[in-house]
């Protein structure tokens, strides 16, 4: 085989990597778009927030330093300790419990029976509160993510499969922040799959996506559940945000991954967590396969952000609810 | 009538925007939220520190105080016409946008108003033909000299033979990062190389395909014209694919420390052309200690003090109070005006003398600004960044850049400019 | 008070279908009218025109322009930022290819070039349907986005692919360009706002605009009792894109006078045009009005007064802009699901009645 066909190979597989990552995010917008019919655009600045609690907590910052400094004319930073990257992580997902209680307390409440572009825009509102109440609590400037997940290009596998292409060819090569995101990102999928299937709360979740009138008449609290998807969805984020920002640095951008999942959203259909991540992986290796064979070489490259919604486009034309979205009845 | 009451609150505080007439009036136009808040933070600091000391320390310029008003761009073209018209009423003397967007719209505004706009290092790079731009200056160098620069670089460490090398140029991809496209590809027809061309697009998070293919293609050396997040996602996957950091140079908004931290250890060797000295070996830090963060007068938090873009907002804060003190010369009043400002500016001449005045030894290249040449002599240096010990160094000092490349582009790109518009040369 | 009637006393059926049926919103309405045409181009200095006035204006347009295709024809579109794109090269193309030609045909005519390619981008409508639609027009954002940034030829060949309107006058009033004077350009802007209202507002209320709306409230039963789904969708999307271009024009030749497509025309300037029409009102001419002033208005007006007036730090002032939006949009969701158009017509009916309620 000549070496253009393993280097085909390799960005296949690292189409495939990236597409697990999308697939992350994507499946934090079906859960919560199946259990309470939102759609929630602020899933991108809850990663963004995640993040800089995370790294806010693990470097001992004070929040909203900016603003105590400010009214107060004093000069506090950091609390000066500097916790264990697990714990960090645990107290993290605990705020995003408490934030789930208070979106549920605060905004889903008051907005129940509404059409669903009004959920959405309330989501709006919640995207642009969380940036800048994110900003203010911890700072804008750029800060630096380190839970311990190795990075680079893992040498074992370039190493190993060096031999394959010949003389151009160096092996595979993989980024091992990658490896372990699809790692992170499978025992999180197959973990919310059992949840979902083995657990009360889980069982009850399912019902509420099939009926919500159904679910309230057995007895199941809709409250209670919107506030365990929303912990989920923010457990997701968390995820997410750590595995991005572990590469740029937690910034601003981070909230714009958002966008990534939505052509996956649109292939896989809002409403099936199966169909977020064969949807991200097809998205993952289409866009980087056709930057690779067409993008690049013909058309000047960087057209990976407009081909993910072009392919999408081109499933729903044929699939108009997704690859694997409940199929559409209407009936007048 | 909750309205009502919102709107006569709304006309109140709009009324009120207007700003007080101040002595010496310097606006910046700042973001310090946004995409690119990383950048713009030490920038903005490092602006308002330097003004914050010559009011401290030497009681204003000339005996007129400053008076810095900070307007928040979040690099968003359409807040910064806000900011330009909510702070030109007050006798604004110099604007310095700090985005190439908002630049672009600003050159007709600031000419027609009669305001001189500085783009250190970034906006338009044909405005260096002060014949047809009459009120923007870009010195000391522009984003064709930091093209060249590169290139130079590279002749004088491959024994001035670079033919039959790859290079990849890795851009953001709009308007700053298409800016050295065009220069490069006249170099490579001078020198022989070749250049391949590598889009990534904002925000730049995702640059996996961009890596790879460099990965496959092995360039010989790798140039980056980046901003925001795609400069530590960049710095970090070449690191990954372990791609040799000495061949990587970055434009100097690619080469703050802030860029390179992220990536750790990794990131050790990575270069950055740039116009301005780095780090705080300067005697004018000490005085920026004693009078600006010591007193608790300091913008920010005090611990950018020193890094590049911080450096790079001090350099432009005294490029701007320099040409203060030359129009007060050259008028004989302490309370200049814009339209003075401009003429002297247009005069402006940074000596080594001159800078070490200032505290600043060798901090840029010496230039002299005249009415055709709105650019300086486009002298660009080379850093490096030393991971362990966590600073940039100057490894190539400010050299002259390709004049006959460049000029032959700028009178290009700025005749086109004066055709559609009808402007006439306004030089003798 | 002031909404004083005591009774229905139409007599012809024009009487009945006018668009103010109600003496004082009739008066109210010229009032306006006249205070903007006579009154603002006599006080209008370079601030207020370009930090309030004129997006205020241009958004307006905007947002009427999706009000017709979300609001009436209930599709959601996210593409905006592109036709906006897409209107303003049209414009810069007929610009500096025709010099001679004046500056209301140009955006005229760019407003139809955007119509063309709203009808091409419309065709997945046909199939797609709610959000699945919204995501789907993302695909016109990012790759109409990418075609103006990668192109040479929409730019003119620029070194950065940066474009700038060269100036134009009307009457001999420069109103794009360096030269221009506040009220010059005020006016016409004002006079497509006013023109394009007043067109929307009949379209929506004829034959086309009860198509539209049957096709919002159920495509199915539509088709049945005889509306050309085919026909319907896409002279939306035509409408719509036609009035999105003619305000992306618009944002070009007379707000800024310089953009970049990727800065001025992301993905961002799509999602703001449709908070204006949710915030607005859905379905509502004024509610697209309310929702760009609220949009507008509302970061200048918290700006000025956390800075200006109170003196704080502008980060710590943006930061908190963000969290005051973003509160106020949860706020008046909570409140009022359907806009501030609904608040204006409540607050009406309750004047009309007021004080006797019952």
């Amino acid at each position: 085989m000549s070496a253009g066909f393993y280097f085909g190979a390799e960005v296949f597989i690292n189409g495939l990597m990236t597409g697990v990552l999308y697939s992350l995010v994507a499946l934090g917008f079906v859960l919560i778009f199946k259990s309470s019919g939102i759609f929630n655009y602020a899933q991108g600045v809850m990663a963004l927030f995640a993040a800089l609690t995370l790294v806010g907590l693990q470097d001992g910052q004070v929040p909203f330093a900016h603003l105590i400094n400010s009214i107060f004319g004093t000069q506090v930073h950091h609390f000066g300790w500097h916790l264990p990257a697990l714990l960090a992580i645990l107290l993290t997902a605990g705020v995003m419990v408490v934030l789930a209680i208070l979106v549920e307390r605060y905004i889903l409440r008051h907005l129940v029976n509404q059409p669903d572009i009004i959920l959405f825009m309330a989501t709006i509102g919640m995207a642009y509160f969380m940036e800048g109440f994110g900003d203010l609590m911890w700072g804008s400037e750029i800060k630096k993510l380190d839970v311990g997940i190795p990075q680079g290009g893992n040498f074992w596998i370039e190493e190993n499969t060096a031999f394959l292409g010949g003389e151009d060819f160096y092996g595979f090569y993989l980024d091992s922040l990658d490896i372990v995101a699809a790692v992170f990102a499978g025992l999180l999928v197959l973990s919310l799959v059992l949840f979902s299937q083995y657990t009360k709360t889980g069982r009850a979740l399912r019902a509420v996506a099939d009926d919500h009138q159904a679910a309230l008449s057995v007895g199941i609290s809709l409250r209670f559940i919107w506030v365990v998807v929303w912990s989920i969805a923010g457990f997701i984020a968390l995820v997410a945000g750590i595995m991005w920002g572990s590469k740029s640095g937690v910034q601003f951008s981070l909230s714009l991954i958002a966008l990534k999942a939505l052509p996956v959203l649109m292939l896989g259909g809002f409403t099936s967590i199966p169909g977020a991540i064969v949807g991200g992986l097809i998205i993952g290796v289409g866009e980087k396969m056709f930057e690779f064979l067409i993008g690049a070489p013909f058309l000047g490259g960087a057209t990976e952000n407009w081909f993910a919604y072009m392919l999408a486009l081109l499933f729903l034309v044929f699939r108009p609810q997704g690859l694997f979205g409940d199929k559409i009845i209407e009936r007048v | 009538m909750k309205f009502t009451k919102l709107a006569v609150a709304a006309v109140a505080a709009v009324m009120t925007a207007a700003p007080v007439a101040a002595d010496l009036l310097l606006p910046s136009l700042s973001y310090r939220t946004g995409p690119y808040a990383a950048g713009g933070i030490p920038f903005a600091d490092g602006y308002a520190d330097y003004l914050t000391l010559m009011n401290e320390r030497d009681g204003g310029v000339g005996g007129e105080m400053i008076k810095m008003t900070e307007c928040e761009t979040g690099y968003n073209t359409e807040k910064g016409v806000e900011c330009y018209e909510a702070t030109k009423g007050g006798g604004a003397l110099v604007y310095e946008p700090l985005s190439t967007g908002i630049t672009y719209q600003l050159i007709p505004k600031v000419t027609s108003d009669d305001i001189p706009m500085h783009t250190l290092g970034y906006g338009r790079t044909s405005a260096k033909n002060g014949n047809v731009f009459s009120h923007v200056f870009n010195y000391p160098a522009n984003y064709w000299d930091g093209a060249s620069g590169m290139i130079n670089y590279l002749l004088e460490t491959n024994n001035d033979d670079i033919n039959g090398k790859t290079i990849a140029l890795v851009y953001h991809n709009s308007a700053f990062g298409k800016e050295p496209i065009r220069t490069l590809e006249e170099l490579a027809k001078k020198h022989g190389f070749k250049l391949t061309l590598l889009p990534v697009d904002h925000p730049g998070q995702e640059q996996k395909s961009q890596w790879l293919q460099i990965r496959r293609e092995k360039p010989d050396y790798v140039l980056m014209w980046g901003w925001g997040v795609m400069n530590q996602v960049a710095v970090q996957e070449a690191a990954n694919i372990r791609y040799p950091m000495e061949n990587f140079i970055g434009i100097w908004w690619s080469g703050a420390d802030h860029d390179v931290l992220p990536a750790g250890e990794a990131a050790n060797g990575y270069k950055a052309v740039t116009f301005h000295g780095v780090g705080k070996d300067f005697p004018i830090y000490d005085d920026i200690q004693k009078y600006v963060v010591d007193t608790g007068k300091a913008a920010g938090t005090g611990d950018t003090v020193g890094s590049v873009l911080y450096n790079r907002g001090l350099y432009a804060a005294m490029l701007a109070v320099e040409a203060i003190k030359d129009a007060q010369a050259a008028t004989g009043h302490a309370n200049v005006t814009a339209p003075e400002l401009r003429d002297a500016m247009e005069n402006l001449n940074i000596t080594e003398e001159r800078m070490a005045g200032l505290g600043l030894p060798g901090f840029g290249p010496a230039f002299q600004v005249t009415c055709e040449n709105h650019g300086g002599d486009g002298l660009v240096g080379v850093a490096q960044w030393d991971a362990m010990a966590k600073t940039w160094s100057i490894i190539s000092d400010f050299k002259p850049t390709d004049s006959e490349v460049i000029d032959a582009l700028v009178k290009e790109d700025s005749e086109a400019y004066a055709a559609e518009n009808n402007i006439e040369p306004q030089c003798k | 008070m002031f909404y004083r009637e005591a009774g229905d006393f139409k007599t012809s059926y024009a009487d009945d279908s006018q668009t103010f049926p109600i003496k004082f919103d009739r008066y109210r309405y010229w009032a306006v009218l006249a205070f903007a045409f006579l009154v603002v181009p006599f006080i209008i200095n370079d601030y207020w025109l370009n930090a309030v006035v004129l997006p205020f204006l241009i958004y307006s347009v905007a947002a009427i322009g999706l009000n017709i295709l979300t609001g009436y024809c209930g599709q959601v579109s996210l593409g905006s930022g592109g036709f906006m794109a897409v209107g303003a090269y049209a414009c810069y193309k007929f610009m500096t290819s025709f010099p001679g030609m004046d500056i209301f045909s140009v955006i005229l005519l760019s407003g139809f070039v955007t119509a063309a390619v709203g009808i091409l981008f419309g065709l997945p409508s046909l199939r797609i349907k709610g959000f699945y639609l919204a995501v789907a027009t993302l695909a016109a954002q990012f790759f109409l986005v990418w075609l103006f940034n990668k192109v040479p030829w929409f730019y003119n060949y620029s070194a950065s692919g940066q474009i700038n309107a060269p100036e134009r006058t009307v009457f001999g009033y420069a109103v794009t360009g360096a030269e221009t004077q506040a009220w010059a350009v005020y006016l016409v802007a004002l006079i497509f706002v006013v023109v394009l209202a007043v067109v929307a507002r009949n379209l929506t209320r004829g034959s086309l605009g009860r198509k539209w709306m049957a096709i919002r409230d159920m495509d199915i039963a539509a088709e049945i009792i005889g509306v050309n789904p085919m026909t319907a969708k896409l002279s939306a999307f035509a409408i719509s894109s036609f009035y999105v271009g003619i305000s992306g024009a618009m944002f070009f030749v007379l707000y800024l006078g310089a953009v970049e497509v990727g800065e001025a025309f992301g993905i961002s300037k799509s999602f703001i045009i449709l908070f204006m029409v949710i915030i607005g009102g859905l379905g509502s001419i004024f509610g697209s009005f309310a929702g760009a002033a609220f949009m507008v208005l509302m970061p200048v007006l918290l700006k000025n007064i956390m800075v200006g007036q109170l003196g704080w730090a502008t980060d710590l002032a943006a930061h908190f802009e963000f969290v005051i939006v973003g509160g106020l949009i949860i706020v008046f969701l909570i409140l009022e699901p359907h806009g501030l158009a609904q608040l204006w017509r409540l607050a009406k009916e309750k004047l009309r009645l007021w004080p006797f309620p019952h």
